[in-house]
């Protein structure tokens, strides 16, 4: 409860434990509020279906508050009515045709989705983000980007004892500092880290990747250190196998 | 999205781009061409002309049988163990996926004129006022955006109209975006005035293709843009990016490993879409080379170190280019100038 949960991937792509996330909360009976920046909704229905959850009829239940970044973004530039004289609530994505790099518009988005009503009976709030990286090339300024994850961290995991997964993109040598200065702010303040890296040695068929599973026991002030455990992993279609390094199946 | 990174001269990525154009008029697509360098008309002129499938599969076959009747008998006598591999195929024989077609020709206008065409050509859009609500984009990119929009609202591509159902798909063409001629300043300076334009018309656009039945491929070049930092945001923000490099102009012309190719192709990122995993390919060196009538992408594969009167110091180079490779195992040996015992 009331945990931040950071995933970060280097050279390859982490959307899988995304994907692993939205279905384990919604299994779990959870309420989510999940704000898909880069992917549409067929996209991660699909996904999820093959690990057994259904997102519409999540939806549908109001198990599932959904963000598509991409609709939002076109209905607020295209769109001739503004949402606001629609559903009387200013678009989330706002600050893209504003001047100000302000990303309350889309906090407030966030509180309202998870502030529980009267009829619900779901267990804790959970707010997912895929990926945290785009909101800096929409023109976020990167403290704006932190004070949205601090607002929510607020709201999120203190008042409403909910958690928060997040995931941002990293490079080792990477020119974009402004993506890095944000990577690394998020880095000292989570929970738990879950940083997936590409192989350094190479692109392999049977191991996609390495998995850093970093509980950041250091922070709770007992004077211990991080615990670190690594683990590679190999994607199939249904499913992801861990295994210990070195110990592929293709190995053994 | 499909990205492509532009090589230097441009020459390869214009010629990729005009078969993707090609590849729609011959599967009855729309085309929407847009540039800010040349007219739209004068792009579409300039097509290469689709091989028709008889021809083409003949002169393989012929080649293919000639090639397997000559060493069908030669077994391997050093390297057997290589022996019960499959044959490397340099031309794929059978598939029915894409067509081919012949550069040296351009495609016939009776072919073209029943294909529905649209063009921008910024020289000529900017006396229109943009009516899209302003978001702090660069005004080239937003009249572009703004006519992606109207083709696709007009022409039912996003099925919101039900009386206009479209069957075919929309491929959408746009050439060296990012390049000072769209007004943009990435190119030129290292920290540029609006660092964001760029990102944000992707982003709307990657919104426009995923609402309706298009598909895009943009070139872009990427050796002018100082500011790696956006390379980097552009590359998460589309589905594929395929660098390409090619060897004109550089010391790689004359390095015998790559002496039958005229440059490399880089796959930086492939879609992953619907589903957990991607379809990756086993190797990831392809290089290309134009011949007179045929561009073709293949595996690179090292020429035989045969000769002995080959001086050290070019073994050196060899060994140090073939380090470059991706090939997943690791350090190769490296090839020292003094040999020691």
């Amino acid at each position: 409860q009331g945990k931040f949960t950071l995933l970060r991937d280097t050279r390859t792509d982490g959307s899988f434990l995304v994907h692993h996330f939205l279905s384990f909360y919604l299994r779990a009976g959870c309420k989510v509020c999940f704000l898909a920046l880069l992917q549409s909704f067929s996209h991660y229905n699909i996904v999820a279906q093959k690990l057994g959850v259904s997102l519409a009829a999540a939806r549908e239940r109001g198990q599932l508050v959904f963000l598509e970044g991409l609709k939002s973004c076109l209905d607020l530039l295209f769109g001739e009515e503004t949402e606001e004289e629609q559903t009387g609530q200013p678009s989330p994505l706002q600050f893209i045709s504003e001047s100000a790099s302000n990303l309350k518009a889309l906090f407030d988005f966030v509180q309202t989705s998870l502030t529980p009503t009267s009829g619900d009976s779901w267990k804790g709030p959970v707010l997912l983000v895929d990926d945290l990286s785009v909101l800096l090339s929409l023109g976020a300024a990167p403290v704006a980007v932190l004070d949205f994850i601090h607002y929510c961290r607020v709201a999120v995991c203190s008042q409403l004892k909910g958690n928060i997964v997040v995931l941002v993109h990293s490079n080792e040598d990477s020119e974009d500092e402004e993506n890095e200065l944000v990577v690394n702010s998020l880095c000292h303040h989570s929970d738990l880290i879950l940083w997936v890296e590409g192989l350094a040695t190479g692109f392999c068929k049977d191991v996609h990747g390495e998995i850093k599973i970093i509980k950041r026991v250091s922070l709770e002030l007992r004077a211990e250190q991080d615990h670190v455990q690594i683990y590679q992993y190999k994607i199939q279609d249904k499913n992801v196998t861990f295994f210990a390094r070195g110990l592929s199946a293709a190995v053994l | 999205l499909v990205f492509t990174e532009e090589d230097k001269y441009g020459l390869y990525s214009h010629l990729l781009f005009k078969y993707f154009l090609a590849e729609g008029v011959v599967c009855g697509h729309d085309l929407f061409v847009a540039s800010a360098k040349e007219h739209p008309d004068n792009i579409l002129k300039e097509l290469p002309a689709p091989l028709l499938d008889d021809t083409y599969r003949n002169e393989l076959g012929e080649e293919a049988t000639a090639v397997k009747s000559n060493d069908f008998q030669d077994s391997m006598k050093i390297a057997w163990r290589y022996q019960n591999l499959p044959k490397m195929e340099a031309s794929p024989t059978s598939t029915k996926f894409g067509h081919y077609y012949d550069v040296s020709k351009t495609m016939s206008p009776e072919l073209f004129q029943s294909t529905k065409w649209h063009s921008f050509y910024l020289p000529e859009e900017l006396s229109s006022q943009p009516k899209m609500k302003s978001c702090n984009m660069n005004s080239a990119y937003i009249r572009l955006l703004q006519s992606i929009q109207r083709i696709i609202y007009q022409e039912g591509f996003d099925g919101s109209d039900p009386q206009k159902k479209q069957k075919t798909i929309l491929r959408i063409g746009i050439q060296s975006l990012g390049s000072m001629l769209w007004g943009d300043d990435i190119c030129s300076s290292e920290t540029p005035e609006d660092t964001h334009s760029l990102t944000k018309f992707l982003y709307v656009l990657r919104g426009l293709l995923r609402k309706s039945l298009s598909a895009c491929i943009i070139t872009l070049p990427a050796h002018l843009i100082q500011n790696k930092a956006i390379m980097e945001r552009v590359t998460n923000l589309s589905d594929t990016v395929v660098g390409l490099e090619s060897f004109i102009g550089s010391e790689r012309e004359t390095n015998p490993l790559y002496k039958d190719y005229h440059g490399l192709v880089h796959v930086h990122q492939i879609p992953r879409l619907n589903s957990l995993i991607c379809d990756v390919s086993d190797t990831k060196d392809l290089a290309f080379r134009l011949k007179r009538k045929q561009f073709t992408i293949e595996r690179l594969h090292l020429p035989p170190d045969l000769s002995d009167t080959v001086s050290r110091a070019s073994k050196q180079d060899l060994a140090e280019s073939a380090k470059l490779l991706s090939s997943g195992c690791g350090a190769m040996a490296i090839g020292k100038k003094h040999l020691d015992f």
